[in-house]
C-alpha cells in the first residue's frame, strides 16, 4: 500500500526522523495563513502518489504568502501529469506547504527488502534528488548498500560507515547515525516494503532532513497496523481496482480490449501474454484465486464488464482439484444473472472437463468453448476484433 | 530416486484440522502419500481419518518419525509454524500458506540459517514426485511418473506445463513449486542443483516470471553446471512496470525484472525458451529429441 508524502513524513517523524515543518491544506484560502506561519520562502508540493512531481509542475517555490496562495490555487483541482500518471494526469486534492531550506547537499537514502539476501538493506548515494534507477544505470559505483541483520538490527558501526561513505561532515556523523537508526526503526515497526528519502538533505546550517519521503507497506502485514490502513487514499487508485479489492480479487486494469479471468497469478500473466501473441491486447490482469467459485467468477465478470474497452472475454481456468462442471455451472449462473452481451471464450481444464464443456454449450449463452490456451487466445482475439 | 519426496516420505501436516489442511491431507492420502501425523495446537489427542493429531511438532515427530512437514497454518501464524518444524529437526518443510508478512519470513529465514532444515515456499503449490508422494495442493491426476523435473514460481501455470508434458507422453520425476513471494526458502538454483544430481531426472522445465533476479541466477548456474536439457518459460511479457501482478514477488521495479531481459539471459545460457505458454510441452519434446540425437 502506498501513502502520500505528507503521511509518510508524519509516520517517519513519529520515529524521530527529521522532516521540514509544514502544513497540509485542501483549500487555496488556507494557503496565505499557512505560508505566513511558516515564514519566509515556502515550498508548495502537490500531494499525489505518482513520482516525477517536480518536473510536472507539482513543486513550486513561493517567496511570499501571496505567491503561495497563487501557487496553491493553480495546483488544487488541476490535473498533474507526470511520467508516472499517464497522459490523463491525476487530480490534486491536497498540497503540502513546507518551510524553505538553504540546501547544501542532496543525498539519497532508502531501505528496501533485498530478496537475494532475505533481509532489509540500506541503499544510499551521494547523488540525491534524481531517480536512483538513473544513478544505478549511469554510475553504479555511486550506489552504496548496507544489509541489516534481522536479529540485530542496524548496528552503530554500520550507521557510521554509511555516513562516512556519504562524505557527511564529521561534525554531523552523530546526527546522521541517529537519522539512520530512526529510519530503520520506522521501516521495521511499520512492516514497510520501502522507505525512500530522496533527497536526504544537508542544509547550510548543518541540519539533516528528509526533504521528500515515500513509504510503501507490506499488504500482508496491514492487519497488524490498523492506523496505517486508514492512510489508504482510494482516490489515487483505479475505481475498478478498488472495487476488485473489496471482493479480494487481484485485478489490474490495462488498456487492451480482451478481458481475461484466470485462476492463479502465473497463469493469469501467461494468459495475457498469449493474447498478445495472438495479436490482441489484454484489457486487464485478473486472478480469481486458485479455487474460483461461482461468487468470485460473478464478481470477476462484473469488474471486467465495467471496463468499456472490453470487446470479448477469455476465461481460462485450470481446475486443478476443482471440478470443471462446478466451475462451468458458476460461469453460466454468473453470466445469466449479469446479462452478459460480449462474446465469452471459455477454456477449462481439470476433472469432468467434458461435462463442464457440455454445460457451457447447452446454456444458450454466447459462449465459445476452446481447447487449450492457444486456441482460446486466437478465438477471443478474433471475436474482440469482429 | 526423484528429489525431496519419495516412497520413504513420512508426512506431517501442520494445520491439519483446518478446512484446507484437512481437504489436502485427504487428497494426499488418496494419492498414496504416507501421512503419519497432524499438528494443531490444542487439538492433540484427536484424529483425522485415523491420522493422529498432536499439539506440537516435537511430539508428532517423536511419536511417528515424520520426516517432512506440510504447512497450511493461517498467514499470521505460519512463520512460527515453520520455525517450530525446523526446531523439531524436520529436514524438509513445505509451506503452502499465502500472505505471510515479509518481516515474519525474514525472521523465519534467519532462524533457519545454520539448521539442516530445507524450506520450500511459502505461497507455493508444494512438491510432488509422481507415483510416489504428493505434498501440496496440485491435482495429482495430471501428473505422470517419468524423468523430467519441473521447477516453478507459480501454481496453476505449473499445472498447465505439467498437463502439456503428460499429454505429450513426457512423465515427471519431481515437480517443485518454489513460491511467488519475495522471501522464499529454496531458490531455483537450489532445486536445479538437486535435479542436476538426480539420476532419475533427465531434463528440466523451469517456469519463471517477472520480478527479482532468481531466473538470471538460475541461468548462470545452468550454463556452468547443468548438462541436462533445460526448457524455460517466463510469464509476464505483457506486464506493465511498477505493478504487482498477483504474486508479491512479481513486479518490474526500477526497470529490473522485465520478461524480455530474463528471456535473453536464459537463451544466452543455452536454455530452450518456450515462446508461448502453450508450447512448453512441445518445446520439451523437441529438446529431448535434439538431446537424444546429439
Amino acid at each position: 500500500m502506498n501513502i502520500h508524502e505528507f503521511q509518510a513524513k508524519r509516520v517517519l517523524s513519529r520515529y524521530g526522523v527529521s522532516v521540514p515543518r509544514g502544513e497540509v491544506i485542501d483549500r487555496a484560502a488556507d494557503a496565505r495563513a499557512a505560508a505566513a506561519k511558516l515564514g519566509g520562502t515556502v515550498v508548495v508540493k502537490a500531494q499525489i502518489h505518482a513520482g516525477g512531481r517536480g518536473k510536472g509542475g507539482g513543486v513550486k517555490l513561493a517567496r511570499s504568502p501571496e505567491e503561495a496562495e497563487a501557487a496553491v490555487s493553480r495546483m488544487l483541482s488541476s490535473k498533474l501529469v507526470t511520467h508516472q500518471t499517464g497522459p490523463e494526469g491525476r487530480l490534486v486534492r491536497r498540497v503540502l506547504i513546507e518551510e524553505g531550506l538553504d540546501i547544501a547537499r542532496e543525498l539519497y537514502l532508502s531501505i528496501v527488502i533485498d530478496r537475494e539476501r532475505s533481509r532489509a538493506v540500506f541503499i544510499a548515494s551521494t547523488d540525491g534528488g534524481v531517480e536512483i534507477e538513473t544513478v544505478a544505470a549511469r554510475n553504479p559505483e555511486r550506489i552504496l548498500t548496507e544489509p541489516i541483520d534481522p536479529a540485530l538490527g542496524l548496528q552503530p558501526f554500520q550507521a557510521r560507515k554509511l555516513a562516512y561513505r556519504l562524505t557527511i561532515d564529521p561534525a554531523l556523523v552523530g546526527e546522521a547515525s541517529k537519522f539512520f537508526h530512526s529510519l530503520y526503526r520506522a521501516f521495521k515497526e511499520t512492516d514497510a516494503a520501502l522507505a525512500e528519502i530522496n533527497p536526504f538533505v544537508v542544509t547550510k546550517n548543518g541540519r539533516l532532513l528528509a526533504l521528500d519521503a515515500k513509504m510503501n507497506f507490506d499488504d500482508n502485514a496491514l492487519y497488524r497496523h490498523p492506523e496505517l490502513r486508514e492512510l489508504r487514499d482510494v482516490n489515487e487508485e483505479d475505481p475498478l481496482e478498488v472495487k476488485a479489492s473489496e471482493y479480494k480479487l487481484n485485478y489490474i486494469r490495462l488498456d487492451g480490449s480482451v478481458g481475461c479471468m484466470v485462476n492463479g497469478a502465473g497463469l493469469a500473466m501467461a494468459t495475457m501474454d498469449i493474447i498478445q501473441y495472438a495479436g490482441g491486447r489484454p484489457a486487464n490482469f485478473l486472478d480469481v484465486g486458485g479455487g474460483a467459485n461461482e461468487e468470485q467468477v460473478r464478481h470477476g465478470f462484473e469488474i471486467i464488464l465495467s471496463d468499456p474497452n472490453v470487446r470479448a472475454v477469455l476465461i481460462n481456468i485450470f481446475g486443478g482439484i476443482m471440478r470443471c462442471d462446478i466451475v462451468a455451472g458458476g460461469v453460466v449462473a454468473a453470466a445469466q444473472s449479469l446479462g452478459i452481451r460480449v462474446p465469452v471464450v471459455v477454456r477449462l481444464e481439470g476433472t469432468n472437463v467434458e461435462l463442464g464443456q457440455k454445460i457451457l454449450r447447452d446454456s444458450g449463452l454466447n459462449f465459445t468453448v476452446a481447447t487449450g490456451m492457444k486456441d482460446a487466445a486466437e478465438r477471443v482475439v478474433r471475436l474482440a476484433a469482429g | 530416486m526423484a528429489i525431496l519426496l519419495d516412497e520413504n516420505t513420512r508426512l506431517l501436516v501442520q494445520g491439519i484440522t483446518g478446512r484446507e489442511g484437512a481437504f489436502h491431507t485427504r487428497q494426499a492420502v488418496e494419492y498414496g502419500t504416507k501421512v503419519v501425523a497432524g499438528v494443531t495446537p490444542g487439538k492433540g489427542g484427536t484424529t483425522l481419518d485415523g491420522i493422529p493429531v498432536f499439539n506440537t511438532v516435537e511430539q508428532a515427530k517423536q511419536a511417528t518419525g515424520a520426516n517432512t512437514s506440510l504447512i497450511f497454518v493461517p498467514p499470521a501464524f505460519a512463520a512460527d509454524a515453520i520455525m517450530e518444524a525446523a526446531d523439531a529437526g524436520i529436514p524438509l518443510v513445505i509451506a503452502i500458506t499465502e500472505g505471510i508478512p515479509t518481516e515474519d519470513m525474514i525472521e523465519a529465514k534467519a532462524f533457519l540459517a545454520g539448521k539442516a532444515t530445507r524450506l520450500i515456499g511459502p505461497n507455493c503449490p508444494g512438491v510432488i514426485s509422481p507415483g510416489k508422494c504428493k505434498a501440496g495442493i496440485m491435482p495429482g491426476r495430471i501428473h505422470k511418473p517419468g524423468n523430467v523435473g519441473v521447477v516453478s514460481r507459480s501454481g496453476t501455470l505449473t499445472y498447465e506445463a505439467v498437463g502439456q508434458l503428460s499429454a505429450a507422453g513426457i512423465g515427471q520425476s519431481t515437480c517443485v513449486g518454489i513460491g511467488g513471494d519475495p522471501i522464499i526458502g529454496t531458490s531455483f538454483v537450489d532445486v536445479l542443483r538437486l535435479m542436476a544430481a538426480d539420476a532419475e531426472t533427465h531434463a528440466i522445465v523451469m517456469i519463471g516470471e517477472i520480478g527479482g533476479a532468481a531466473e538470471e541466477d538460475a541461468a548462470v548456474f545452468i550454463q556452468e553446471q547443468v548438462k541436462k536439457p533445460v526448457v524455460g518459460f517466463i510469464a509476464g511479457r505483457t506486464a506493465p512496470p511498477g505493478r504487482r501482478m498477483g504474486h508479491a514477488g512479481a513486479i518490474i521495479s526500477g526497470g529490473k525484472g522485465a520478461a524480455a531481459d530474463k528471456v535473453a539471459v536464459l537463451e544466452a545460457a543455452g536454455i530452450h525458451v518456450a515462446p508461448s505458454p502453450a508450447l512448453i510441452g512441445e518445446t520439451m519434446a523437441r529438446a529431448l529429441a535434439q538431446h537424444a540425437a546429439s
